[in-house]
C-alpha cells in the first residue's frame, strides 16, 4: 500500500472483529497512520483471523445486525450538512475532456479495442541468503507501436509493483490509482507464503495490471512500459533513478485534490464526492466483512455436509430393505456437496477479490484533509480528477453490479442442480415402488 | 394378556399368542383397530389395519397443549404441560364421528402407561415416546422444556404413541390404555393396583443373565445387535443433522446483513439504487426463510428419533428373552443335580459333593429311614420340577413365538416409516430449492437490469 507516513495513503484496518461490522468504519475515521494491518478480512478468505468464541448461535449474528444500527452515527454526519441532502440532484459530470470520453468508451466498453494485454501467473520461490521471495511470471501482448516487440515475458516480485504504484502516484497526482493487495500478512496465518495467499495476491497483482492498462491516461506511462517489458538488470538500474522532484509537492496536491474538508471553499461537487466516498467506504467495508464472513460458514457448513452422506452408508450396511433408499440418498447428499464447492469457489473468484479491491480503493480515496497549502492548485487539479471520477465510479458500479450478478447466478445454478438430483431420486423412489407394488401383485 | 384386563389375582403369564391373520373372535375391547387421528406428520398407519372385524372406529388426537401449576408428590410447587387426548367413535357406516371422551393427561402418565405395558407385554416391541428432555438440539433456544416449539412437537409425537399402541392388534385391546383414554380420574390408582411394578423384572436381574445365558437363540442375537446399530447410527445421523442446520442457519442469517447495507448504500447511488434496494431486500427475505426451512426438518428429525427409542424397545424384548432363557436354563440345571442326587442316595454312590454327605461322613451315616425319606422328598421336587420345567419351556416357547410375530410386524413398519420419511426429506429439499432459488432469480433480475450503462 505505501511506504509508511505516505501523505495519501493511511490504511486503518482495525482488527478483524466478530461483531460490530461498524467497528472497521469508525476505525477508519480515526487514520491511522501504521502498518496496515492485513485489511478488512485478510487476503485469502480461507486465512480469515478466527474469530474469537463461537459464531454459531443466532444470538450473534442479530447483534452483528443490531450493531449496524450504529451506522447511523457515522450517516449523521453528512446529513447535517444541507447541501449533501439531495442526492438525486447529483448530476454525472461529464468529462472535459474529449479525448478522455474516447479513451473511456475505448477501453472499458469495447474489449475488441483493447491492444494491451497482460497477463500475471507463475509464482515462483527464490531464496537467497538474506532473503526468500516470491516472483511472478508478467506475459504482455501488445499491437502497440511504441513497443519494441509484441509480445514480452518479465518476472517481477511485489517490490517492484510497489515501486510502479509509487510512480504513477507521482507522475498522476490527481487520478485514481489502482490498489495493491496489501503488503503484510494477515494474523492468523501460519506461513508467510501459503498457498491461498499467493493465489490471492496473484489474482490482485494481474488486476492492478489490468486496471491500469484499461486506464485511459495510466496506460501511457513510461513507467508502466517499462514495469511489463525491461528484463532484470535494465529494469533494476532503471528503479534506482530518484523519486521525481515533483512527487513531493504530487502528493500535496493529490491530497488537496481528493479531500476538500475543512477548506474555505468548497466546491460542492467535491463534497458531494466526499460524501459519496466516506458512505462507499463504510459500506464497502461492510460488504467486504460480511463476504468473508458468508465464505467462512459455508466452508463450515460443507464439512458437516460431507460427513452426513456416509452416515446413510453407513447405515445401508445393517439395513436390507432399506440399502437402497438410503444410498441414493447418500448420493444426493454427495452431489449437493460438490454443487455447493462449485458455488463456493464461484463466490471467491468473483465476488471476494471484487469486493475487496475496492475496499483498498476506498481506503485510498479516503483522505485525511491537508489543509488549504496549495489551494491554487486545486482548479486545475479539479477537471483532471473530475473525469477520472467519473470513470471509477462508472467502473465501480459495473463491477459490483457483476460481481453480486454472478454470485446470484451461482446460486440459481446450485439450487438447480440440487433440485435436480432431489427430483431424479424421488423419481426414482416412485418407480421402485411402483415395480414392488406390481410384483406383490404376482 | 388376554383379552380381558389383566386379573391381579391370576398368576402372571405371558399374552397368549395370536397369529396376526386370525383376528380373536371374543372382542371385548372397546377399542378398534383402525384408528385415524388428527395427525401433522404421518408416521405411517400400523400396518395391520386390514383387520376391520371391529365394530367401531375410533379416532385419537392429543388436540391441545396447556401449562399448569399444580402441587407434586412432595408439596412443592411445579409447572407442567398437560395435554388434552380427545376420543371421538366413527360410525362404520357414514363416517361420521362423535366426540365420546376427552380428558388431559400429562407426560408422567404416558410413562406410566408405557411402563405398564412394557411389563405386560414384554414380547412386544412397544412404541416409544416422545424425548423427555430435546436432544440433538441444533440450536440453543430448542433445549428448553417449556419452549412452545417444544411442546408441540411433543404433543404430536404424543399424539402419533397413541395412535401406534391403538393400530396395534394386540396392545389396542388392554384394559388399562382403554381406561387412559376414558377414565380421567383414578386412572393411576388402577393402573397401580394391577402390581405391575412388583412384576417388572430388575435391571439387575436383566444384566446377570445377559452373560450368563448359555444357549441364547441366535435370532434374539443378531436382532439385539441390529438394535444397537441402528440406534448408534440414527443417533450419529441426528447429532451431524443438527450441526449441519446449525451451519446453514449461520449461512442464511450472514446474508441478511447484506440487506441492510445495500439499503443504506442505495440512498447515494442514482443509477444503481433501485438495484441495490431490490437485492438488499431479497437478501432478507432469503435471510428469513431458514427458519421455516429448519422447522421442517425437525419434524423429519423426530421420526428418525421415533425409531432410535424404538430400538430401545426391540432390545427390551430381546433382555425378555434372554432372562427367560437364563430362567430355564438354571431351572434345568437345577433338577438335574436334584436327580443326580436322587440316584446317588438310591444307589449308595457318592460322586457329587453335597452337605448332607459331609455330614453324614462326619456324624456317621444316616438311618436307612432317614435316607428313605430324604430319597422321598427329593422324587417330590424333582417331579415339581419337572413340571415348572415343562411349563417355563413352553412359556419359553410361547414367548419366542409371539414375539417373532411382532418383530415382523415391527420391521415392515420400520421400513415403510423410514422409506417415507426419507423421501419426505428429499420433497423438502425440492422444496426449499424451488423457493430459494426463485428467490434468486427475482432479485437479481431487477438488480441487473438497473442503471445499465449508456
Amino acid at each position: 500500500m505505501g511506504k509508511l507516513g505516505e501523505a495519501g495513503l493511511a490504511a486503518t484496518a482495525g482488527p478483524a472483529r466478530t461483531l460490530g461490522m461498524e467497528g472497521e468504519c469508525r476505525a477508519s475515521q480515526a487514520r491511522s497512520w501504521g502498518l496496515p494491518a492485513g485489511g478488512a478480512g485478510g487476503d485469502s478468505p480461507g486465512g480469515d483471523a478466527p474469530l474469537p468464541g463461537s459464531i454459531s448461535s443466532s444470538s450473534l449474528l442479530q447483534a452483528e445486525v443490531l450493531d449496524l444500527d450504529e451506522d447511523e452515527d457515522d450517516l449523521e454526519v453528512f446529513s447535517k450538512d444541507a447541501s449533501l441532502m439531495d442526492m438525486n440532484s447529483f448530476s454525472p459530470l461529464m468529462p472535459t475532456s474529449p479525448l478522455s470520453m474516447i479513451n473511456q468508451v475505448k477501453f472499458e466498453d469495447e474489449p475488441d479495442l483493447k491492444d494491451l494485454f497482460i497477463t500475471v501467473d507463475e509464482p515462483e520461490s527464490h531464496v537467497t541468503t538474506i532473503e526468500t521471495f516470491i516472483t511472478y511470471r508478467i506475459i504482455t501482448k501488445t499491437s502497440r507501436g511504441e513497443f519494441d516487440s509484441s509480445e514480452f515475458e518479465v518476472r517481477r516480485r511485489y517490490q517492484d509493483f510497489l515501486w510502479l504504484k509509487e510512480k504513477l502516484e507521482e507522475a498522476h497526482p490527481t487520478l485514481i490509482i489502482p490498489p495493491l493487495p496489501e503488503k503484510f500478512i494477515v494474523k492468523g496465518m501460519v506461513e508467510r507464503f501459503n498457498d491461498d495467499f499467493i493465489e490471492t495476491r496473484r489474482k490482485a497483482l494481474h488486476k492492478f495490471l489490468n486496471r491500469i492498462a484499461d486506464h485511459p491516461t495510466l496506460t501511457f506511462n513510461e513507467d508502466f512500459k517499462i514495469f511489463l517489458t525491461a528484463q532484470a538488470s535494465e529494469f533494476s538500474s532503471h528503479k534506482k533513478q530518484g523519486p521525481g522532484l515533483l512527487s513531493r509537492m504530487g502528493q500535496s496536491v493529490r491530497a488537496v485534490a481528493l479531500s476538500m474538508r475543512g477548506v474555505k471553499s468548497r466546491p460542492e461537487e467535491f463534497m458531494e464526492m466526499n460524501n459519496f466516498i466516506e458512505i462507499f467506504s463504510q459500506k464497502i467495508n461492510l460488504i467486504d466483512k460480511i463476504s468473508q464472513r458468508i465464505y467462512k460458514e459455508e466452508r463450515e457448513y460443507l464439512d458437516e455436509m460431507k460427513e452426513y452422506g456416509p452416515i446413510h452408508i453407513l447405515w445401508s450396511a445393517s439395513e436390507e430393505d432399506l440399502a437402497d433408499t438410503l444410498k441414493s440418498v447418500a448420493s444426493c447428499i454427495d452431489k449437493c456437496c460438490k454443487a455447493t464447492e462449485k458455488r463456493m469457489s464461484g463466490f471467491s473468484e468473483a465476488l471476494l477479490p471484487v469486493v475487496h479491491e475496492y475496499v483498498l480503493y476506498s481506503e485510498m480515496l479516503m483522505l485525511t484533509e491537508e489543509i488549504g497549502k496549495l489551494e491554487d492548485k486545486v482548479e486545475c487539479a479539479n477537471n483532471a480528477l473530475k473525469a477520472d471520477w467519473e470513470r471509477w465510479k462508472q467502473n465501480m458500479q459495473n463491477d459490483i453490479k457483476s460481481a453480486f450478478t454472478n454470485m446470484a447466478e451461482e446460486n440459481i445454478l446450485y439450487y438447480e442442480q440440487c433440485l435436480a438430483t432431489w427430483e431424479s431420486f424421488l423419481t426414482s423412489q416412485t418407480d421402485l415402488h411402483l415395480e414392488e407394488a406390481s410384483e406383490d401383485k404376482l | 394378556m388376554e383379552q380381558a384386563a389383566p386379573d391381579p389375582e391370576r398368576l402372571w403369564q405371558p399374552a397368549p399368542l395370536e397369529p396376526l391373520s386370525h383376528p380373536d373372535a371374543g372382542l371385548e375391547s372397546m377399542v378398534g383397530e383402525e384408528t385415524k387421528g388428527a395427525r401433522d406428520e404421518g408416521p405411517g398407519d400400523g400396518t395391520m389395519t386390514e383387520n376391520n372385524f371391529s365394530l367401531k372406529k375410533i379416532e385419537i388426537s392429543v388436540s391441545e397443549a396447556e401449562k399448569r401449576t399444580g402441587r407434586n408428590a412432595m408439596n412443592m410447587q411445579e409447572t407442567y404441560t398437560a395435554y388434552l387426548i380427545e376420543t371421538r367413535s366413527v360410525e362404520h357406516n357414514d363416517g361420521q364421528s362423535v366426540l365420546t371422551d376427552s380428558l388431559w393427561r400429562r407426560y408422567s402418565e404416558f410413562e406410566l402407561l408405557r411402563n405398564y405395558l412394557l411389563v405386560y407385554y414384554p414380547h412386544i416391541v412397544v412404541p416409544p415416546l416422545p424425548e423427555k428432555r430435546a436432544e440433538f438440539v441444533w440450536h440453543k433456544l430448542s433445549a428448553d422444556n417449556m419452549d412452545p416449539d417444544f411442546v408441540e412437537r411433543r404433543r404430536i409425537g404424543l399424539e402419533n404413541f397413541l395412535l401406534r399402541v391403538a393400530s396395534h392388534p394386540i396392545l389396542c385391546r388392554d384394559k388399562i390404555f382403554y381406561l387412559f383414554l376414558t377414565q380421567e380420574g383414578n386412572w393411576k390408582e388402577t393402573v397401580n393396583e394391577t402390581g405391575f411394578q412388583l412384576k417388572a423384572d430388575s435391571r439387575l436381574k436383566a444384566l446377570n443373565a445377559t452373560f450368563r445365558v448359555k444357549n441364547p437363540d441366535k435370532r434374539f442375537i443378531e436382532l439385539k445387535h441390529y438394535s444397537d446399530e441402528l440406534q448408534s447410527v440414527i443417533s450419529h445421523l441426528l447429532r451431524v443433522r443438527a450441526r449441519v442446520a446449525d451451519r446453514l442457519y449461520g449461512v442464511y442469517k450472514v446474508h441478511g446483513n447484506y440487506g441492510r447495507v445495500f439499503s443504506e448504500w442505495s440512498a447515494i447511488e442514482k443509477e444503481m439504487g433501485d438495484g441495490l434496494q431490490s437485492a438488499g431486500h431479497h437478501m432478507d427475505v432469503y435471510a428469513s426463510s431458514i427458519d421455516d426451512i429448519l422447522e421442517d426438518e425437525e419434524h423429519y428429525a423426530d421420526q428418525l428419533k421415533e425409531y432410535l427409542f424404538y430400538a430401545e424397545a426391540l432390545r427390551a424384548v430381546c433382555r425378555k428373552h434372554e432372562l427367560m432363557q437364563y430362567d430355564l436354563e438354571m431351572a434345568a440345571q437345577d433338577l438335574a443335580s436334584k436327580k443326580q442326587q436322587c440316584e446317588e442316595l438310591a444307589t449308595g454312590t457318592v460322586r457329587t459333593f453335597s452337605l448332607k454327605g459331609m455330614t453324614t461322613k462326619l456324624f456317621g451315616q444316616e438311618t436307612p429311614e432317614q435316607r428313605e425319606a430324604r430319597i422321598k422328598m427329593l422324587e417330590e421336587q424333582i417331579k415339581e420340577g419337572e413340571q415348572q420345567l415343562k411349563s417355563k419351556n413352553l412359556e419359553g416357547r410361547e414367548f419366542v413365538r409371539n414375539a417373532w410375530a411382532d418383530i415382523e410386524r415391527f420391521k415392515e413398519q420400520k421400513n415403510h416409516d423410514l422409506k417415507e420419511a426419507l423421501i419426505s426429506y428429499a420433497v423438502m429439499q425440492i422444496s426449499m430449492c424451488k423457493k430459494v432459488g426463485f428467490g434468486f432469480s427475482e432479485g437479481t433480475s431487477i438488480f441487473r437490469s438497473a442503471g445499465k450503462f449508456l
